[in-house]
């Protein structure tokens, strides 16, 4: 092996396409540390405290592409204050000062400001492409400038970010020079965008695949935009209301019947239900549909259209297409892969919605079925079971039982074997939510099969601090690991401090661990960043006059080689 | 302890409390006004009851778990897990819709409930008929019963849907009602 040229070893290392492998490799010995260093074009960071952005920008310094992520998951939900971290700017100046050459950046649950887009803009010629997911900080003022100074723009992808409108001139920002796009999507945009500059933009843009409009964008205007860009493979529509059957919805539906390209929709938050019929043109080759955003549109007008999509590989809906319509979608969707079913009402009373038989009927007809996100009223064991048969080859598997500690209606039992007989049978999960009424032995299980599990979401679940120890002693891969409203306290936490350092991070809210477990932690493992985030009432009790006993809200620890981080505000603190 | 409801009283309030819901059913509850004090953040109130939820677990049930202080849990911050962006793109949607559509009640003869409909959704009278018919499907009973679609106008007087011009009928329409068996029939002639 020594006499290996460096040259050969990189070759074969170009061919490895995961981070892991990648990373594996550049443990071997120094020799080709130096070669996967040099050579590494795309980084992935999964926690934007786990190292500083300089160490990364020295160690590779070829970057191309650099992938960050910031905040724990549970920030979707409201867990994480808003001033809790994951700044992209420390990124974004470093790899700016380093690695001039990037091409792409992609950005999750960060806090990203319009100076950091500017910078961004400005720093890097070649940049190609800006993902960001779930981020917030910035405007439209921010966009302005990634429009203006960033030439030969391939790609901007805005998915669910928080963006302050700032008025609807940022598109126009896009030089006539600008022809090289290839995805645009700012459907998360609240505000007004110039519909005519971007009718103009994508009349220039002849490489154009992917575009998804927000709110503003009329028909009238999806209209002309289609009819420039008959090619495209994705389309996320605008508003989709019409008055009524009048000369508009005969041109669109004219102009779905030249998309012969597209395989992909979403969007459709005001569609009214004869507007669905327009699409109907493309059903038979869409491969992805989101129907997630359209509380208007009812189960019946949901399953004439699915009805007709044969080819559907991924679909994401509202609980409104109740069983029959699940029914439809096992009877038509063949090729289906993953599945999303949300609720559709989140803040009443629900009467249509999904149940278990939904689920059963889709495990029956969707054999090639592997990842799932399903919100329902109940759920059985004897579902979950059938389930499992039918579908050994989920890799995510993710069911949210809407009222906490909810049993198996039929039988009164807790779900422990329904989700015992998912975990048995697919042996290649990866990721795992697990809800209802569930005891220690639900995480007996979990440890004992899940041997491939990387994530695991747990939420009012388990008896006793036997629970979380089954997990951690069982799920050998395990990388994230969060945890709300459960009976496991200190003793739990303690356990086994050094399989944290095989972990990313581990959230735990209100459970029963206490300020002395935590400190014990954090003085056992100093390659741990242990945070305590204390939000109070304002009766502000410094860490000093608080006892050992008092028990945490919400603790949060994930290694890192970064030492504790400067940027953390006053209410989170540092063990 | 916040609240201070023994389980006992739990389920006695819980036998005497008025919701709108299928009988027999259980679906996730609007928080109940009366049991928890809500503070300002609602963090700690929440932990306590599941504190007490807790307690009660560990003790020696037959069969079901009690279902006791279930309606805090509908305060739960961050249940169930939506993403805000999600949830803020609904409240937006139904605020709007609430501000800009005609929503009218729509009540059946011998239905438990009510529903609301959005009269700006449909293009004519075939689908808003089409949409009641499906809306009220399972409360038919007996297959092919016949039934009147019937609205209240600005006067106040009860009227058959379909004489007048659609839009003439969506301005001037202020509930629905449909009405069931021979009574409904006897007035309709051959106007349907």
């Amino acid at each position: 092996m020594t006499y290996f040229p460096e040259e050969v070893v990189e070759h074969i290392v170009d061919f490895l396409g995961s981070h892991g492998d990648r990373n594996a490799v550049s443990t071997v010995c120094k020799a080709w540390y130096q070669v996967d260093r040099l050579s590494r074009r795309s980084v992935f960071v999964g926690n934007c405290y786990a190292i500083r952005p300089e160490r990364v920008v020295t160690r590779f310094p070829e970057m191309k592409s650099l992938t960050v992520k910031g905040k724990p998951h549970f920030a979707d939900f409201n867990l994480v204050p808003y001033d809790w971290g994951g700044f992209a700017q420390p990124w974004i100046e470093a790899v700016a000062r380093g690695c001039p050459g990037l091409e792409e950046l992609r950005l999750k649950r960060m806090v990203v400001t319009d100076d950091d887009l500017e910078l961004l803009a400005r720093s890097f010629p070649n940049f190609k492409s800006l993902v960001l997911v779930s981020c917030e900080g910035f405007s439209s003022d921010g966009l302005a400038a990634i429009a203006t100074y960033c030439r030969g723009l391939r790609e901007l992808d805005l998915q669910e970010n928080e963006v302050e409108d700032h008025g609807r001139q940022w598109l126009s920002c896009f030089p006539d020079s600008c022809t090289s796009l290839v995805s645009l999507n700012f459907a998360c945009l609240k505000g007004e965008v110039n519909a005519s500059a971007l009718e103009r933009l994508v009349a220039r843009c002849p490489n154009l695949r992917s575009l998804k409009l927000n709110h503003s964008i009329s028909v009238e205007s999806l209209n002309k935009i289609l009819a420039r860009a008959p090619h495209l493979v994705d389309l996320g529509t605008g508003s989709f209301t019409i008055d009524n059957r009048s000369e508009t919805y005969r041109r669109l539906i004219n102009s779905f019947f030249k998309c012969k390209s597209l395989r992909s929709l979403s969007g459709f938050w005001d569609a009214s239900p004869f507007c669905l019929q327009a699409v109907y043109p493309v059903c038979t080759n869409l491969t992805v549909l989101n129907l997630s955003y359209a509380p208007a549109i009812q189960s019946a007008d949901l399953t004439k259209l699915i009805g007709l999509c044969f080819k559907l590989q991924k679909l994401w809906v509202l609980d409104c297409i109740g069983d029959k319509g699940l029914a439809v979608v096992a009877s038509t969707c063949k090729e289906l892969q993953e599945l999303r079913v949300f609720p559709s009402d989140i803040y009443g009373a629900g009467i249509t919605a999904v149940t278990e038989e939904g689920l059963v009927a889709i495990s029956s007809g969707c054999p090639k079925l592997n990842s799932l996100l399903y919100f329902c009223y109940q759920m059985t064991n004897s579902a979950l079971t059938t389930v499992a048969k039918n579908c050994p080859h989920f890799t995510r598997f993710r069911l949210c039982i809407l009222e906490p500690e909810k049993p198996d209606p039929v039988t009164n039992q807790p779900l422990d074997e329904g989700f015992g007989a998912i975990v048995r049978s697919c042996k290649n999960l990866r990721r795992l939510s697990v809800s209802g009424l569930l005891t220690d032995q639900v995480f007996l299980y979990i440890g004992m099969y899940a041997e491939r599990l990387e994530m695991l979401s747990i939420a009012f679940a388990g008896d006793s601090d036997k629970g979380m120890v089954y997990v951690l002693n069982g799920c050998k891969n395990l990388r994230k690991l969060e945890i709300r409203d459960c009976p496991f306290g200190d003793a739990a936490l303690l356990k086994d401090v050094a399989k944290y350092e095989t972990m990313r991070s581990l959230w735990m809210s209100s459970c029963d661990v206490t300020l002395g477990g935590c400190k014990a932690l954090a003085a056992k493992m100093p390659r741990l960043n242990v945070e305590i985030i204390n939000e109070n009432d304002g009766t502000c009790e410094s860490k000093e006059n608080l006892s050992d006993l008092h028990k945490v809200e919400k603790m949060y620890f994930y290694r890192t080689v970064a030492g504790p981080r400067n940027d953390a505000p006053d209410f989170v603190w540092t063990l | 302890m916040d609240g201070g409801v023994g389980y006992a009283d739990m389920d006695a309030l819980k036998a005497t409390e008025l919701r709108l819901g299928l009988p027999g059913s259980d679906p996730p509850e609007k928080p109940l006004p009366t049991t928890t004090t809500t503070t300002a953040t609602t963090a700690r109130p929440t932990k306590r009851s599941l504190d007490e939820d807790r307690a009660a677990r560990r003790e020696p049930s037959e069969g079901g778990r009690a279902t006791s202080t279930r309606a805090t849990k509908a305060q739960v911050v961050g249940w169930p897990p939506i993403r805000s962006y999600r949830k803020n793109s609904f409240q937006a949607m139904k605020a709007t819709a609430e501000a800009a559509g005609l929503y009218v009640k729509v009540s059946m003869d011998g239905a438990p409930y009510l529903r609301k409909i959005d009269l700006e959704v449909y293009a004519g009278y075939k689908e808003l008929r089409e949409a009641l018919e499906d809306m009220f499907k399972c409360f038919e009973g007996c297959k092919g019963s016949e039934y009147a679609i019937t609205y209240e106008d600005k006067d106040g007087d009860l009227m058959l849907v379909g004489d007048v011009p659609w839009e003439m009928f969506t301005s001037s329409c202020k509930k629905l009602r449909i009405i069931r068996g021979a009574e409904a029939i006897r007035g309709l002639g051959s106007s349907q």
